[in-house]
């Protein structure tokens, strides 16, 4: 481990020039890239040393990123920065998560990561790879709506609309960890998520008929 | 959101190493539904985030006879579905299930939850920690106050302390361990809060290049907890008082006690004064009560705040009677 006393005061956060196998520091990669004008859009491999060993730095920049959207593998180059909601909706053009306060207090965004629901508004991108991402695009099958939102229509479950789609991600997961939920329970469940035209009364019938319906674990 | 650098160390060396000495250069990451929050909101910009979900160190729960070590990584909906947590800690599993909604329980961490940075809305606007305008004069106290402490306000913090479960970790005797470039150290995890007296300090016995790494529970046998929130929803709400309290029975004598209160004060705030009361009775409604105005003697409200005391007091009142609802009379 690196003696922290031995650290400069006021480190820049450091990238040891050492881990370049073309033997070009970051410094002279600069000044080429200065001189030449255009940097590339996904910079090349930088790392730190950090405890003896050389960990990776990903950005400022782009770095190219690998997802599992509704079983797709979707590619692209993003910054560090990019929330998973940016990402899915201005690179995989799945528009079904709505950015609506993209702080993690409205619940339009929800999507199932590793089959729970979250904020894809307050997940970075980079870290929703390798995790399987599910969004409401996937729950309809073959031009047949999902039992969940086939209840939405069924009780007059929307309004505006908008957090239409986050609220059905969350009622599958809901179902999905309690089949046949009590009303608190439905309560609880879905407190992530919030309607400003006040169609909770719709919803909550819609999950007591998705429910009484057989929903399928996996296969959404 | 300011662009920034981005590592995943695998170990918590790694990870110790790739933070700065000083505030404000590195943030670590982990569940980051509050760090991204502030981020977007330009509250801090670091210029890289240090991602420690990869460190299997700082994840897990586990229990012997010494009790139980949560890792710091645990998501607070893994920590609420733990059956050793809901049948010894229940108390801590109806606090953990009570905070925010299923989405943010599903990312946010244990680690976090202890190192979230306080709500004040002074803060969470760019105004600082112990917001001053440019003439040096403290905004809280002159301003929007109704959220803000009603204990331990005299100094320039005015903040209350944001976790709703550190009182009922509290109440338990929980220990908190953190790791930083000279090793580990230990500490009873109210102390790792403080009252931060200048601008640069932050709210945490926590060094920039430190990380939280696991909470130690001490065994339960024959103690009845509980935990009390005062909201104005039912759910998905930040609390307007908190109140935890653990209760080591003799029978039906409180042999000892810990009440702890919660968005009272810039830090959690045990009541050595309730504890007093309680200690070597046994509870009755009267009892409490007397526990409950001792707990709030000292309250000093703001000038929108003094509702807050009563509050406090019922969140008192009412934990301690539902924490001796446990006990046959």
């Amino acid at each position: 481990m690196r003696d922290p006393d031995q650290k400069p005061e006021n480190p820049e956060p450091k990238r040891e020039d050492t881990t370049n196998d073309s033997g070009v520091s970051r410094r002279d990669f600069l000044k080429i890239s200065g001189i030449s004008v255009a940097l590339p859009l996904v910079a090349g491999p930088q790392a730190i040393l950090a405890a003896g060993q050389q960990v990776p730095v990903l950005g400022p920049g782009k770095v190219a990123m690998e997802f599992t959207i509704n079983g797709e593998t979707c590619k692209a180059s993003l910054e560090p920065r990019v929330t998973l909601l940016d990402a899915l909706r201005d690179q995989f053009d799945f528009t079904g998560a709505k950015r609506v306060c993209d702080r993690g207090e409205c619940g339009a965004c929800t999507v199932l990561m590793d089959n729970k629901p979250i904020y894809a508004c307050s997940v970075l991108a980079i870290e929703a790879q390798n995790k399987p991402i599910i969004t409401v695009e996937s729950l309809m099958q073959a031009g047949k709506l999902h039992p969940i939102q086939q209840a939405f229509v069924d009780h007059d479950a929307s309004q505006c609309g908008f957090c239409t789609p986050g609220f059905v991600v969350a009622c599958k997961a809901l179902l999905d960890r309690h089949a046949h939920p009590t009303p608190e329970e439905v309560r609880h469940g879905l407190s992530g998520n919030f309607c400003r035209c006040g169609t909770y009364d719709g919803i909550r019938n819609a999950v007591a008929q998705a429910a009484a319906q057989h929903v399928p674990k996996d296969g959404v | 959101m300011r662009p920034f650098e981005y590592v995943s160390p695998n170990d918590k060396a790694q990870a110790v190493s790739s933070l700065a000495t000083t505030w404000g250069k590195t943030e670590i990451l982990a569940g980051g539904t509050d760090l991204l929050a502030l981020m977007k909101d330009d509250v801090i910009s670091p210029r890289r985030l240090v991602n420690i979900k990869s460190i299997k160190d700082l994840q897990g729960i586990s229990s012997d006879a010494q009790g139980m070590r949560i890792g710091a990584l645990t998501t607070l909906g893994d920590l609420a579905d733990d059956d050793s947590i809901r049948k010894n800690y229940p108390a801590l599993a109806e606090a953990v299930l009570e905070v925010a909604s299923p989405q943010i329980r599903n990312q946010a961490t244990l680690g976090g939850n202890l190192c979230q940075r306080p709500r004040c809305w002074y803060f969470r606007n760019g105004f600082g920690l112990l917001p001053k305008d440019q003439h040096g004069k403290e905004l809280v106290a002159a301003g929007e106050n109704r959220y803000h402490a009603i204990l331990a306000n005299d100094g320039p913090a005015k903040f209350v302390s944001p976790s709703t479960i550190v009182p009922v970790l509290i109440a338990y005797g929980a220990k908190i361990r953190v790791e930083g470039p000279k090793g580990k150290r230990e500490l009873a995890l109210e102390k790792f809060f403080v009252v931060p007296k200048t601008e640069g300090n932050r709210e945490h016995d926590l060094r920039p290049n430190e990380i939280v790494t696991e909470v130690f529970l001490p065994p339960t046998q024959d103690v009845e907890a509980a935990h009390y929130e005062v909201r104005q929803k039912a759910a998905f709400d930040w609390p307007l008082a908190v109140a935890a309290v653990a209760l080591r029975m003799r029978g039906t004598t409180v042999q000892s006690a810990r009440v702890v209160l919660g968005y009272v004060a810039p830090v959690p705030w045990p009541s050595l004064e309730a504890e007093l009361i309680l200690t070597g009775r046994p509870v009755t409604e009267e009892i409490a009560q007397q526990a409950a105005v001792a707990a709030l003697k000292d309250a000093q409200p703001l000038r929108h705040n003094a509702y807050k005391v009563q509050l406090a007091r019922v969140a008192v009142k009412r934990a301690i009677l539902k924490a001796a609802s446990g006990v046959a009379a």
